[in-house]
C-alpha cells in the first residue's frame, strides 16, 4: 500500500490523487470548488488553466482575491451554460453528495470536460455500517460530523453506488483509487466489495462511452 | 451672460459658467480630432471634429502593456482621480485609484477620458457647433454607449496602445467595458464590468424617462435652446437628479441615514417645506448636481444607455458577443442593488460560460445599494486588487 504524505497544511488525500490523474498544461474546471486549494495545487503542480464554481459567496470572494478564476454559482443549476468539451477535466471533489441531481450533475460534468474526476465519501466504509449497525442511529463521523438534519449532504453514496451510477450514465472508469482513513491508497487488485468496506473515500476519473 | 464662456469670464460668473467653460476648454489633457477623422456614429450620422478630454495618471510602460482605461459611469468624468475643477472635490474613485490602491498607479498607467456626450471637455450638446458656433443643444445626434466606446478607441490609438491591459467601469462604465470587450476584443486584455447589465431594463428605461420629462417639463429648458437664453432647466434637472439619486441607494441605506427624522425642527409643519431629513437631502443632490452638469448631456447619455442591448446586435444572444474572446472577466455585483441586480451580471456570467471565457464572478454583500460601487467597501477592493495583481502576473507584468 502507498501511503501519501499528510500533515498539518499539506493537500488533502482527494486532491493529490486528482492531481496525479492531470495531464499537466490541460483546461479545468473544478465544481464547487471550495477555498480553491485544488485549483491552487494543480496550477503549481501541473500548470493548469483552471476555473471554478463555487456556491459560497465569501469563498468565491477569497478565491478571486487570491488571483483564480472563480464565479459564484450552483452546480445544480450553472453547468447547464457550459459548452460541450469546454475542458479537458470537469472535477467535482467532494461535492457530488451535496448536489441536489448528482445524476444531471455528472452528466454535465461528462459532458463539459473531456474527462470527469470525482472524489467522494463512501459511504460504504465500514466504520460507517459499524455505526448504523450497532447504535442504528445515522451515521456522525470525522467526515460526517453534522447530524442528518443540519447535514448539506443531500446524497450519500457507497462506491458500489456510485460504480452503478457511472454505468448509468453511459461513462466508462479509466481509473478508481480508493483510500483508508490513514490517507493509504487501497490495492486496485483487491474487490470492489473490499474497497466499499475499507475505503473512506474514493477518486474516479471518468470518460464519456463512444457509442457508435 | 455669454452664450459660451471662456474661463476668464468665471472669475465673475461662478458656478454654472465655469461648468460651461470646462465644456468647452476643459482643464484636462484634450484629444482634439480634426474634421478630416470623423466618427460614424450608430445613427449613421458623421460627427467632427471631436475632442475627447481625458486625464491620465502614472507611468506607460516601455512595451505599453501597463494601461488601464476607466470608464465613467452617467453624470462622472476624467477626474477619477484628482480633485473636480467645478466642485473641487477629490476625484469619484480617488479610494480606488491612486498609488498603492487596488488599480495601483505606482504599476498601472491609468487612463480616464470624459465620455463622448458628456460635459466635461469631450464632445456633447454643451459644446459649440463649428457650424453654427453655438452649443449644439439638441442639433447634437443622438449616440449610443457604442460610439462612445468607438471615440475611446481614438483616444486609445492616439496614445499608441495596441491592447489595453484592463477595462474596468461601474454602472454606465460597466456597459463601455462589456462594449469594448465585445466590439474590440483583440484590445482587452482583461475586463472588469461593475454593477452593470448586458442590456437595459424597462424599469431602468422607465427611471430615465422621468428624468427627462422632468428635464423636458421645464420652461427654461427652451426647447434644449437654453444656453442661447442664458437659462438653465434647474429645477427639471434638479427633479431628475433627485428621482435618479434614490435608484443609487437601497431602501436600507436611506432608512439607516435618514429614517423618518426631521430636518431641524421637532414637528411637521404641515406644508411642502422640506420637513424631513430626506427631503432636504435629495434637494441637496438635485441642486449641487445642477451646477456641475449639462442638463442635454443628461438627456443624451441616458438615451445612450436606453439603446444598449449588447445581445440584440447579435442575434439576440448574449454568448455571441463573447465567442472567441480570450479576455479575463471580472463580474461584480452587489446585493442591494436594485438598478442593476446580480441577476443582470449573471446572466452577463452564463454567456461568458457559454463560450468558455476565462470569468470570475463576485457578489459583494453591501447594504450601500447601486452606489456601492463608488464607495470603500473591503471585500471589493480586495476582489479589484487581487484580481488585478493575478492577470497582471498573466501577462508577465513587472510588479
Amino acid at each position: 500500500m502507498q501511503k501519501i504524505p499528510q500533515g498539518p497544511g499539506s493537500p488533502r488525500v482527494d486532491h493529490l490523487l486528482i492531481a496525479e490523474m492531470v495531464e499537466p498544461g490541460s483546461r479545468v474546471l473544478d465544481v464547487g470548488c471550495g477555498d480553491g486549494a485544488l485549483l491552487h495545487l494543480l496550477a503549481e503542480t501541473k500548470s493548469t488553466d483552471g476555473r471554478g464554481v463555487e456556491l459560497s459567496r465569501e469563498r468565491v470572494n477569497a478565491c478571486v482575491t487570491r488571483g483564480l478564476s472563480v464565479v459564484q454559482g450552483d452546480a445544480d443549476r450553472d453547468l447547464a451554460n457550459y459548452p460541450d468539451q469546454a475542458f479537458d477535466y470537469a472535477i467535482l471533489s467532494l461535492t457530488i453528495q451535496a448536489t441536489h441531481y448528482p445524476k444531471t450533475v455528472l452528466e454535465n460534468l461528462l459532458r463539459i470536460g473531456r474527462r470527469a474526476i470525482v472524489s467522494f465519501p463512501n459511504f460504504g466504509h465500514w466504520r460507517i455500517r459499524a455505526e448504523l449497525l450497532f447504535t442504528g442511529r445515522m451515521p456522525q463521523t470525522r467526515n460526517l460530523p453534522e447530524p442528518w438534519y443540519a447535514s448539506p449532504d443531500a446524497h450519500l453514496c457507497t462506491i458500489k453506488d456510485f460504480a452503478e451510477l457511472v454505468a448509468s450514465v453511459d461513462a466508462e472508469v479509466e481509473d478508481a483509487v480508493a483510500f483508508n482513513t490513514s490517507g493509504q491508497r487501497l490495492s486496485m487488485r483487491r474487490s470492489i466489495w473490499m474497497q466499499n468496506l475499507l475505503g473512506e473515500k474514493a477518486v474516479f476519473l471518468l470518460r464519456k462511452r463512444y457509442t457508435g | 451672460m455669454p452664450v459660451h464662456p471662456t474661463l476668464a469670464d468665471v472669475e465673475t460668473d461662478g458656478g454654472q459658467n465655469l461648468r460651461l467653460a470646462e465644456a468647452n476648454s476643459p482643464s484636462s489633457k484634450v484629444l482634439r480630432l480634426p474634421e478630416s477623422e470623423p466618427l460614424r456614429l450608430a445613427c449613421d450620422q458623421l460627427l467632427a471634429p471631436i475632442s475627447i478630454a481625458y486625464e491620465t495618471y502614472g507611468q506607460l510602460n516601455a512595451d505599453k502593456s501597463n494601461a488601464i482605461l476607466i470608464c465613467h459611469a452617467l453624470t462622472g468624468d476624467q477626474y477619477v482621480a484628482s480633485q473636480h475643477p467645478v466642485t473641487k472635490k477629490p476625484g469619484w474613485w480617488s479610494t480606488l485609484v491612486g498609488p498603492g490602491k487596488p488599480v495601483d498607479t505606482d504599476r498601472f498607467f491609468v487612463i480616464s477620458p470624459n465620455i463622448l456626450g458628456g460635459c466635461m471637455g469631450s464632445t456633447g450638446p454643451a459644446s459649440i457647433d463649428p457650424k453654427t458656433g453655438k452649443p449644439y443643444g439638441l442639433n447634437f445626434p443622438v449616440i449610443t454607449i457604442g460610439d462612445m466606446v468607438n471615440a475611446q478607441a481614438r483616444l486609445i490609438d492616439h496614445l499608441g496602445i495596441d491592447q489595453l491591459f484592463t477595462v474596468i467601469g461601474g454602472s454606465m462604465g460597466g456597459m463601455q467595458v462589456l462594449e469594448w470587450a465585445a466590439s474590440h476584443p483583440e484590445r482587452v486584455f482583461s475586463a472588469v464590468p461593475i454593477a452593470t447589465a448586458a442590456w437595459h431594463s424597462s424599469q431602468n428605461i422607465a427611471f430615465h424617462e422621468v428624468g427627462r420629462q422632468a428635464v423636458m417639463a421645464d420652461p427654461e429648458w427652451c426647447g434644449g435652446d437654453y444656453h442661447s437664453f442664458g437659462k438653465v432647466p434647474r429645477n427639471g434637472l434638479s427633479v431628475a437628479r433627485m428621482a435618479a439619486h434614490i435608484t443609487y441607494l437601497s431602501e436600507d441605506a436611506l432608512h439607516r441615514k435618514f429614517g423618518r427624522s426631521l430636518q431641524e425642527r421637532s414637528k411637521v409643519t404641515f406644508s411642502f417645506n422640506a420637513d424631513f431629513q430626506v427631503e432636504s437631502y435629495l434637494r441637496h443632490q438635485g441642486s449641487t448636481f445642477v451646477d456641475r452638469f449639462d442638463a442635454n448631456s443628461y438627456l443624451y447619455i441616458t438615451r445612450a444607455m436606453d439603446y444598449f442591448d449588447l445581445a440584440a446586435e447579435r442575434g439576440d444572444v448574449l454568448a455571441n458577443a463573447f465567442r472567441g474572446t480570450k479576455a479575463r472577466f471580472c463580474v461584480v455585483s452587489f446585493t442591494s442593488d436594485w438598478l442593476y441586480p446580480t441577476r443582470e451580471s449573471r446572466e452577463i456570467v452564463h454567456a461568458l460560460n457559454a463560450v468558455a471565457a476565462n470569468v470570475s464572478f463576485v457578489e459583494i454583500d453591501s447594504n450601500n445599494g447601486h452606489d456601492a460601487f463608488l464607495l470603500e467597501e473591503p471585500e471589493f477592493f480586495a476582489t479589484i486588487r487581487g484580481f488585478l495583481t493575478a492577470a497582471g502576473t498573466r501577462r508577465g507584468l513587472k510588479v
